[in-house]
């Protein structure tokens, strides 16, 4: 197992009075793709959400325990350069309503970058290495709107690495996709964890075995199980999990 | 089906129908008869000049400038302030009671007479700095605040979260989400919303009487703001009340009538253009 990049220490959340996450504690490998798999609405959407501190929008949400990342808690560390740090791709793709170009430039400019010929640079490495750049280097200009779905998540997906993240937190990045589409990003996030470490939530338990390296089930905001896929699949430890991926529930 | 149940539907068409065409011909009747008797009284001589009692001349220009300086001035004040408290309460805000307050006081306030306003205004401003254009100007900020504050605000919400989200999610600030994201993808509905304040400021009377005041002296911008003087619509009224002078008064009626259907049109298209855009 890699050394961790993340380290979560006995995270609790609540919505309002309802508590998402209970007493999670795991540790999240550097380069490796780690899934986060469970039923609707047992706190994985939310555990995702909470390592970039996302749920800082959601105004009733109260928090406690720790995350780690770089030695530090991320609670009490600055939040734009943590998100700089540990990006995001939606479950819906949402390209900003502007160009191509201005959509991967947005993140750099943000963190102060205006040289042309540097943005020029990120742009096309992030495109590339987001595959999409044979398929757009012809109309950079153009809004990105009039991208299919797929490839609006890809330019979400080289957006997020513009600002040279360490981590990459994707939810359900394939759910609004074709088959073909999410063939391409699955295919993409295994190349990506060369250079990055992945988070990703998903529904679908084939993706989650195609792709993942770790894999942690939640159920009712509990982490009942986490490790490597595939020992996780053949032989789970917790009956609960047996009981989920054999498809008894959820 | 049943004899009865014909007539009924029968008359029940024959009743909208007629009911569809007294509204199309008031409203024809009316926009034709005020330009049929207006068109032919508009000439450069009456754009162009003042009103001088010695040589019995009658000349709207300075009604034409004062009109423009107050739309001017008014918008000056009323955009930032409206469109600033508009951010403040959907970006920012954490009291969502306090919002609702707020907004629900806003609707109220459109929908007071606006003699009101003029009464209050002259209270408050004509007393003070005298009755003037920036009197009135003022007098239509308070008037126009809460219609230019509502329709940002619903504006900035019909942003998707999706786009803040994705600038948050690379690390922005929120000052920056709103200025590069929010803003521009609701602009051409702020736009909107302020072209159509313009024509309710054009179209004001009640409120300018008391405050505005009824001169009809060419000034430039900055020296017209402090005197007295009418704007399109107070010369209507005057000329027409006062003088019995009513050519002019069909003059000036069908020239608001171009305007207020210019503004009404690139309302519109600026509408049109955003729906095209975000359907994209």
């Amino acid at each position: 197992m890699n050394h961790a990049i993340i380290t979560v220490n006995d995270l609790n959340l609540w919505y309002g009075q309802s508590q998402a996450l209970k007493h999670i504690t795991m540790e999240i490998p550097e380069k490796s793709i780690t899934a986060l798999i469970g039923p609707s609405g047992c706190g994985k959407s939310t555990f995702l959400k909470t390592l970039n501190r996302m749920n800082d929008l959601i105004p009733t949400v109260k928090i406690t325990g720790e995350v780690r990342y770089g030695g530090e808690n991320i609670f009490e560390s600055e939040v734009n350069a943590l998100r700089k740090e540990v990006g995001m791709v939606f479950q819906k793709p949402n390209p900003f309503p502007m160009s191509i170009y201005d959509n991967i430039a947005y993140g750099p400019r943000t963190h102060g970058i205006k040289s042309k010929a540097k943005l020029d640079e990120i742009v096309e490495r992030s495109l590339r290495d987001a595959a999409i750049w044979d398929e757009v280097k012809d109309r950079l200009k153009k809004n990105a709107i009039g991208l299919s779905g797929g490839q609006q998540q890809r330019l979400c997906i080289a957006r997020a690495l513009a600002v040279e993240p360490k981590v990459l937190l994707m939810d359900e990045p394939t759910s609004a996709l074709d088959p073909i589409s999410t063939s391409r990003i699955e295919e993409l996030a295994m190349e990506l964890k060369e250079k990055y470490t992945i988070v990703i939530v998903t529904h679908n338990m084939q993706q989650a075995v195609r792709i993942s390296d770790f894999t942690a089930f939640f159920l009712l905001g509990e982490l009942v199980e986490f490790g490597e896929t595939e020992e996780m699949f053949s032989q789970p430890k917790d009956q609960r999990t047996e009981d989920y991926i054999t498809g008894r529930f959820g | 089906m049943s004899t009865k149940r014909k007539i009924f539907r029968w008359a029940v068409r024959i009743g909208m129908g007629l009911a569809t065409g007294i509204t199309a011909a008031l409203t024809l009747f009316l926009v034709g008869y005020v330009l049929i008797k207006g068109f032919p009284n508009i000439s450069w001589e009456l754009l162009s000049t003042s009103p001088s009692y010695i040589s019995e001349r009658i000349g709207i220009l300075p009604d034409i400038l004062n009109t423009v300086y107050i739309v001017i001035a008014t918008l000056i004040i009323v955009i930032p302030l409206g469109v600033g408290a508009a951010i403040y309460l959907t970006e920012y805000a954490a009291s969502k009671k306090l919002v609702g307050i707020i907004e629900y006081a806003a609707e109220a306030l459109s929908g007071i007479p606006s003699i009101i306003y003029g009464l209050v205004g002259m209270l408050i401003f004509s007393n003070n700095m005298g009755t003037s254009l920036l009197a009135g100007a003022l007098t239509l900020v308070i008037m126009n605040l809460p219609t230019i504050m509502r329709n940002t605000q619903e504006s900035l919400k019909t942003v998707p979260q999706s786009y803040r989200e994705g600038a948050f999610g690379l690390g922005a600030g929120k000052w920056r989400v709103i200025r590069t994201v929010v803003l521009p993808g609701c602009l051409d509905g702020v736009i909107t919303g302020c072209i159509l304040s313009v024509g309710r400021i054009l179209g004001e009377s009640a409120a300018l009487l008391y405050t505005a005041g009824f001169a009809h002296v060419a000034y430039g911008f900055f020296d017209g703001l402090t005197q007295s003087g009418s704007t399109l619509t107070v010369a209507l009224y005057v000329y027409a009340k006062e003088r019995g002078e009513f050519g002019v008064a069909f003059a000036i009626a069908s020239i608001l009538m171009v305007l207020a259907f210019l503004i009404n049109l690139s309302a519109s298209m600026i509408s049109k253009h955003h729906q095209r855009r975000n359907a994209a």
